[in-house]
């Protein structure tokens, strides 16, 4: 059909890549060790991430400060949000032929918004607007692993990250828990379903780098402004 | 029992069999006069003993201040305003017209979906995409559509403080004349109307009319509508 994401696909000069995974995958430090690396061969990289469109950003946080958000408006005050990136950062700069890499993507949505109870084919029906990566790797992470990651760092969950809204548990913590499970039940589907690039979260971080930029190398011939691309050891 | 239906999606966590009000919408472009013959409805109810209650565009606490600011510099691109225009109906939709319905209340609305649907469209959204956001609405008991032409609409525009930059599509790539502008854009709303008009089977009303003729005509076809189906007075 072609009423979901992913059904059109409009090529552009640039190369769009994005990573997924739950809180504590390790991630956004992949993308950040990546962005510094095609920068520093040359490259013109446009980084962008989850929630930060400035306008809308207000709303967000009006609405989760004071737990006015439901399931619904939970995913449509994000998809507002990402919209807006995807038409004034991301599809300029794919134009103007950078990479353009993606903290999060819709996958997030897909994800999150679906363990929320979120009907699964509406929200992929919201997301059509959006370009499809180049490559969307996914970093597999055990769910006590991410659980540990993140609880060991933090002193206190966030209302709607704990999930706690959903009444899944009155403990934030178990609610977290129990949250995430099913947002990782979720992203095994996604995986499948738009053959996510699987990235093992648990390796070393320079392990899982190195493996990174051998999937990106081969698809950056042609991109504007790299060195010519050789082999790094 | 009369139970309530969604445009084919779904509103999560909500069972639509809770929801015993009414919900009647008014439609119709800017400057039609839909505020005033809500006023009026709204009296003529309440004088028969209904429990009323009333919601309009933008009135969402958490979404109408955004809107306005992102309004004031014209700085959201075309997908994201719509989306912001959803999550303002989605908040109202959930905070607003569900609690008043599940109540029981008569909830008049004025505008629904509809203009935001053809809203979207006058910006170059795709028909079927932006109706499938809305898909999670409630469909109304019934919608009355003030109708009229663009050439009747613009003295009563002028009369009430002018042209709108955003009623008339200024930030449209349709020209910096704003007469020009009002008179293509509101010609294009009133003609997406009009398809709505008939997918959706809305009431039409003449809006071209005396206030009182047609405050007369929706008044009796509320009450009817209500009457035949035995909801209860206070």
């Amino acid at each position: 059909m072609t009423g979901f994401y992913g059904a059109q696909r409009t090529s552009y000069p640039g190369r769009l890549f994005i990573v997924e995974g739950v809180d504590g995958s390790g991630k956004s430090t992949q993308l950040n060790l990546l962005a510094q690396w095609l920068r520093s061969e040359g490259f013109l990289v446009i980084y962008s991430e989850w929630n930060s469109s400035p306008i809308v950003r207000a709303t967000t946080s009006r609405g989760k400060k004071r737990r006015l958000l439901t399931p619904l408006t939970f995913s449509l005050i994000h998809a507002t949000d990402f919209s807006d990136r995807v038409e004034r950062e991301i599809i300029p700069s794919l134009k103007a032929g950078a990479i353009v890499l993606a903290d999060r993507y819709v996958y997030t949505a897909f994800a999150r918004d679906v363990a929320r109870g979120v009907d699964p084919l509406w929200v992929r029906s919201l997301y059509r607007f959006a370009p499809v990566p180049t490559t969307a790797f996914y970093f597999r992470t055990p769910l006590e692993v991410g659980l540990k990651r993140i609880l060991s760092t933090r002193t206190k969950l966030k209302h709607y990250e704990a999930g706690m809204d959903m009444n899944f548990h009155p403990d934030p913590n178990e609610s977290y828990r129990i949250f995430q499970a099913r947002i990782l039940v979720e992203y095994e589907k996604l995986v499948q379903e738009y053959r996510l690039h699987v990235m093992d979260a648990v390796q070393p971080v320079e392990v899982q780098q190195r493996l990174l930029r051998n999937a990106i190398r081969p698809l950056l011939e042609d991109v504007r402004g790299g060195k010519p691309v050789h082999a790094t050891r | 029992m009369r139970r309530a239906e969604t445009y084919g999606g779904a509103i999560p966590g909500l069972q639509p069999e809770d929801l015993s009000g009414w919900l009647i919408v008014v439609e119709g472009t800017d400057g039609v006069g839909r505020t005033t013959h809500i006023d009026l409805l709204r009296a003529h109810l309440e004088r028969s003993g209904y429990a009323v209650a009333e919601t309009g565009l933008t009135r969402s606490d958490l979404a109408s201040r955004g809107i306005r600011r992102a309004k004031q510099g014209n700085t959201l691109g075309s997908t994201a305003y719509n989306l912001y225009y959803a999550t303002d109906f989605a908040d109202r939709l959930e905070h607003q017209i569900v609690p008043a319905l599940r109540s029981g209340f008569v909830m008049l609305t004025d505008r629904y979906i509809y203009s935001l649907i053809v809203r979207a469209i006058a910006r170059g959204a795709d028909p079927e995409w932006i109706k499938q956001v809305y898909s999670f609405s409630l469909k109304p008991d019934a919608v009355f559509y003030l109708r009229i032409e663009v050439p009747e609409l613009v003295p009563r525009v002028l009369a009430n403080g002018g042209f709108d930059y955003w009623e008339s599509g200024m930030d449209l790539p349709m020209g910096d004349d704003l007469y020009e502008s009002f008179i293509r854009y509101q010609g294009r709303v009133i003609h997406e109307l009009d398809g709505l008009a008939r997918e959706y089977a809305f009431h039409t009303l003449d809006a071209t009319r005396s206030v009182e003729v047609i405050s007369d005509e929706l008044c009796s076809r509320v009450s009817a509508l209500l009457r035949g189906a035995g909801v209860p007075t206070a």
